[in-house]
């Protein structure tokens, strides 16, 4: 205990540059954290364009075959270790101190450590796209031989991957030590916020995925390098090794990436029902049901690489499991909204589209599932049109609706009511413009990852390019309410809303630099 | 000055994570240069390295001082603890990928080789294998083996040894730490340094094996998939025992120098876990990778 004078200077609010470069204090680091995941998100969309501009038209025109394979890959690498993960990190920074009445993270300094890794490593791998031989152009699951075989490029998306993992593990480290150990008197484990538990989960996975993929990329480093023949079946290797490596890591990161979503939904969708969560320790579980199961179904991605029929059946089997606690959820957010005292205000009106268009690439995901059924839509345009509609509306969707819920708690200024209804209705209908006719084009054999197509799926390529263009475009309406928040407008209340529940809504708004000082009572 | 707010202990703000970043950035961009054999990649390797030694004294320093000066209380370290046991549950996870690749190889990616007659016609599935167009195994321990053909080291000579230095480190480790808990100085030093010395020449024993490898048993890295799991598994543990004994050192010295109390020590009690972790990961070594 230090006296009130240091308690004093503490609560002074650092200058310049380096406020940023050396802050300790969970608030600075969580802007930090979702201004990166923005400019990730711009950056990583403006590749999504290059895409669409190719795929406008039959043909070559826009780019070669070669940079359009390292913008499919380098778009995806980006968007989930740039933009999405870090997106739901800073949302963590921000508000798990505040949720469970903390004065800040548990580990300050690793905070600090576990941001500043993400510029670094993500310049590597944007300079990949300019050394000889270009970006990895594997797809980001950077399947070998492909992957073996690339240039430069692949060794620095490797050390990228390794730096993005060390960051993802220590910041999970983190939040968990936060949550576990620095929760107010009172605040039991079953009394946490959603978004806090959701939060735990995934930071679970996140230290038990992310060393897995560090363990993959440094074997294919080796086999590029080194002389080993991890997958070489010249040396009693196997190609399909890595793939069941990789997704050992890579189905638990799917749920890393929607869980957080579901938490944050979970906490949108009370407050403008008006209605405490329906079924809440029913989430818990079937939050924590989502996070064992993620683990045994990794080899749904592989349904067409040639396993025993055993391991197809028990695949198949597991992953149709992940459909019940996904359905108690989605059932427990409709419950909540049943016969509530609703107004659409545009975090719900994001709450609302996420439950809806996540649920329609849930069903998607259900009918891949069916291993039978999978060997149609393996590697089509169907594969992508279900990940959109899951990751942009599940992960993207539910952090806009958390960026307009709390932004009034952050900026101390409520967000320009038209603006935030203009961006949300320019992105709803334009996300479906852009990807539901890349159901139609799966099933009638469109493939993937080719910069080319036959005349045929000519018309939905067209009009799937015209939605993109608008959906990227109409994301800079984001950028200008947020920037207008900032700057200034309406002053909020504490509460904001109309009596929210959690404790991030008892301190004034903008939360003060350092809150919970003395940590809250919570009955 | 730093203040603790309601008690916990919260820094200020700090330079090193940020340089951290920079130091790792240049160690891995060096990395990658010289895998190509271009120019500056040396140097850059030589000044992420240094960056990082530094850190590690400047920072890791800073926290030994702060806890020294009593700076924090139970809450932080029951945070510490915590991440210390999580990032000891990440590098199991990080084993556990090389360990995958061991059994997935023997157990199915070889056996499906040698069954598809059209592919490989002639090849057998045995362990030790450096798959259908390496090496041909002969057996353990058969010194200057023909080109061609390759050996493997037994599991009842130098590895046994190994088993038997790491189990007796992790025993003497626990009677420094009884030694701590009792304030008998002269003891948990004395049991520290032989702990350090264990794993040293735990170390010693490794790297001999490793040129006996290379040199006169014909197995390397590039041994097909038997070489390639057996210095990947082995490597990343020395590499693993190497860091764990560097920490013990520095708290070997730390505690020389008076640091630590009987009921508040967990700097000692992060670096035991540590080496209790690498000295488990060696027992599935000793019987995934030498035994069976």
């Amino acid at each position: 205990m230090t006296t009130a004078v240091a308690d004093h200077h503490h609560d002074e609010v650092p200058k310049g540059i380096t406020r940023w470069l050396f802050t300790t204090n969970h608030k600075d680091i969580g802007t930090l954290y979702l201004w990166f995941s923005f400019i990730m998100f711009l950056v990583g969309g403006a590749m999504a364009l290059v895409i669409r501009a190719e795929l406008f038209m039959p043909g070559l025109q826009v780019v070669n075959p070669h940079f359009y394979n390292q913008m499919v890959t380098v778009h995806a690498l980006v968007m989930i270790f740039g933009a999405v993960m870090p997106g739901f990190v800073g949302f963590a920074n921000w508000m798990l101190p505040m949720m469970v009445g903390a004065p800040d993270m548990a580990l300050p300094r690793m905070n600090n450590w576990s941001f500043w890794l993400l510029p670094f490593a993500t310049t590597l791998l944007i300079a990949s796209l300019f050394v000889p031989g270009g970006g990895p152009a594997a797809g980001w699951t950077i399947y070998p031989p492909l992957s073996i075989q690339g240039g430069m490029g692949v060794d620095l998306t490797i050390f990228t991957i390794h730096i993005l993992g060390m960051s993802s593990i220590l910041g999970a480290i983190n939040i968990i030590a936060t949550i576990l150990n620095m929760r107010a008197p009172g605040m039991t484990l079953m009394k946490m916020p959603l978004f806090v538990w959701t939060w735990v989960i995934t930071a679970f996975l996140l230290i038990a995925a992310m060393p897995v993929l560090a363990g993959a990329v440094t074997m294919l480093l080796t086999d590029r390098h080194f002389g080993t023949a991890f997958f070489s079946a010249a040396g009693g290797g196997d190609p399909v090794m890595f793939q069941h490596i990789f997704w050992f890591f890579g189905h638990p990161e799917v749920y890393i990436l929607i869980l957080p979503a579901f938490g944050i939904i979970s906490q949108v969708i009370p407050t403008f029902a008006r209605k405490p969560l329906f079924g809440y320790s029913s989430m818990v579980f079937a939050t924590a049901a989502i996070a064992f199961l993620s683990f045994i179904v990794w080899a749904h991605h592989m349904y067409t690489v040639g396993m025993p029929l055993s391991g197809e059946l028990f695949f198949m089997y597991s992953t149709m499991l992940i459909a019940i606690p996904t359905g108690v959820k989605v059932f427990n957010w409709l419950a909540t909204m049943w016969r509530g005292s609703m107004t659409f205000e545009t975090p719900m009106l994001y709450a609302i589209a996420t439950v809806a268009l996540f649920t329609v690439g849930g069903l998607t995901g259900l009918m891949m599932a069916i291993t039978p059924a999978d060997f149609q839509y393996h590697d089509t345009y169907f594969i992508v049109a279900h990940f959109h509609y899951v990751i942009f509306c599940g992960s993207v969707l539910a952090m806009f609706s958390g960026v307009y819920y709390w932004l009034p708690k952050w900026t101390g200024h409520m967000y320009d009511e038209t603006l935030g209804k203009v961006h949300f209705w320019l992105t709803v209908i334009s996300f479906n413009i852009t990807f539901f006719p890349q159901h139609f084009l799966g099933f009638a054999g469109m493939p993937r990852r080719i910069p080319d197509y036959s005349l045929q799926f000519a018309e939905f390529n067209m009009v799937s390019s015209i939605g993109g263009f608008i959906l990227g475009f109409s994301q800079l309406i984001l950028l200008w309410v947020v920037i207008k928040s900032i700057r200034g407008g309406k002053k909020a209340t504490a509460e904001v809303w109309d009596n929210p529940e959690g404790l991030e809504w008892t301190v004034p708004s903008p939360a003060p630099y350092h809150t919970f000082a003395t940590a809250p009572e919570v009955r | 000055m730093s203040a603790a707010h309601g008690g916990y202990y919260l820094p200020d703000p700090t330079k090193w994570p940020t340089i951290t970043s920079m130091g790792l950035f240049l160690l891995a961009l060096g990395f990658i240069l010289n895998l190509h054999y271009l120019a500056p990649g040396p140097w850059l390797m030589i000044a992420g390295a240094g960056v990082i030694v530094l850190m590690m004294f400047a920072w890791f320093g800073q926290v030994a001082t702060e806890s020294e000066a009593g700076k924090y209380d139970a809450q932080v370290d029951t945070s510490f603890r915590m991440g210390m046991g999580w990032f000891i549950f990440s590098e199991i996870m990080f084993f556990g990928a090389f360990f995958g690749a061991l059994f997935y190889a023997r157990v199915l990616s070889v056996p499906w080789i040698a069954g598809d007659e059209f592919l490989w016609p002639g090849f057998e599935a045995t362990w030790p294998t450096a798959g259908p167009a390496g090496a041909t195994y002969i057996g353990p321990d058969s010194h200057d083996v023909a080109a061609g053909t390759f050996s493997s080291i037994g599991a009842f000579g130098i590895p046994l040894i190994n088993t038997l230095l790491l189990l007796a480190s992790s025993v003497t480790v626990t009677i420094a730490h009884w030694a701590l808990k009792k304030n008998q100085r002269g003891a948990l030093c004395f049991w520290l340094f032989i702990t350090v010395a264990l794993g040293a020449a735990f170390m010693y024993f490794q790297v001999y094996e490793y040129i006996e490898a290379y040199s006169h048993l014909g197995l390397t890295l590039g041994s097909g998939v038997y070489g390639a799991t057996f210095f990947m598994l082995t490597g990343f543990h020395g590499f693993h025992v190497t860091v764990g004994a560097i920490i013990l050192a520095v708290i070997l010295v730390r505690c020389l120098k008076g640091h630590f109390k009987p009921d508040e020590h967990f700097g000692f009690e992060g670096a035991a876990w540590y080496w209790h972790f690498v000295d488990t990961v060696w027992v599935g070594l000793f019987i995934f990778v030498y035994i069976l």
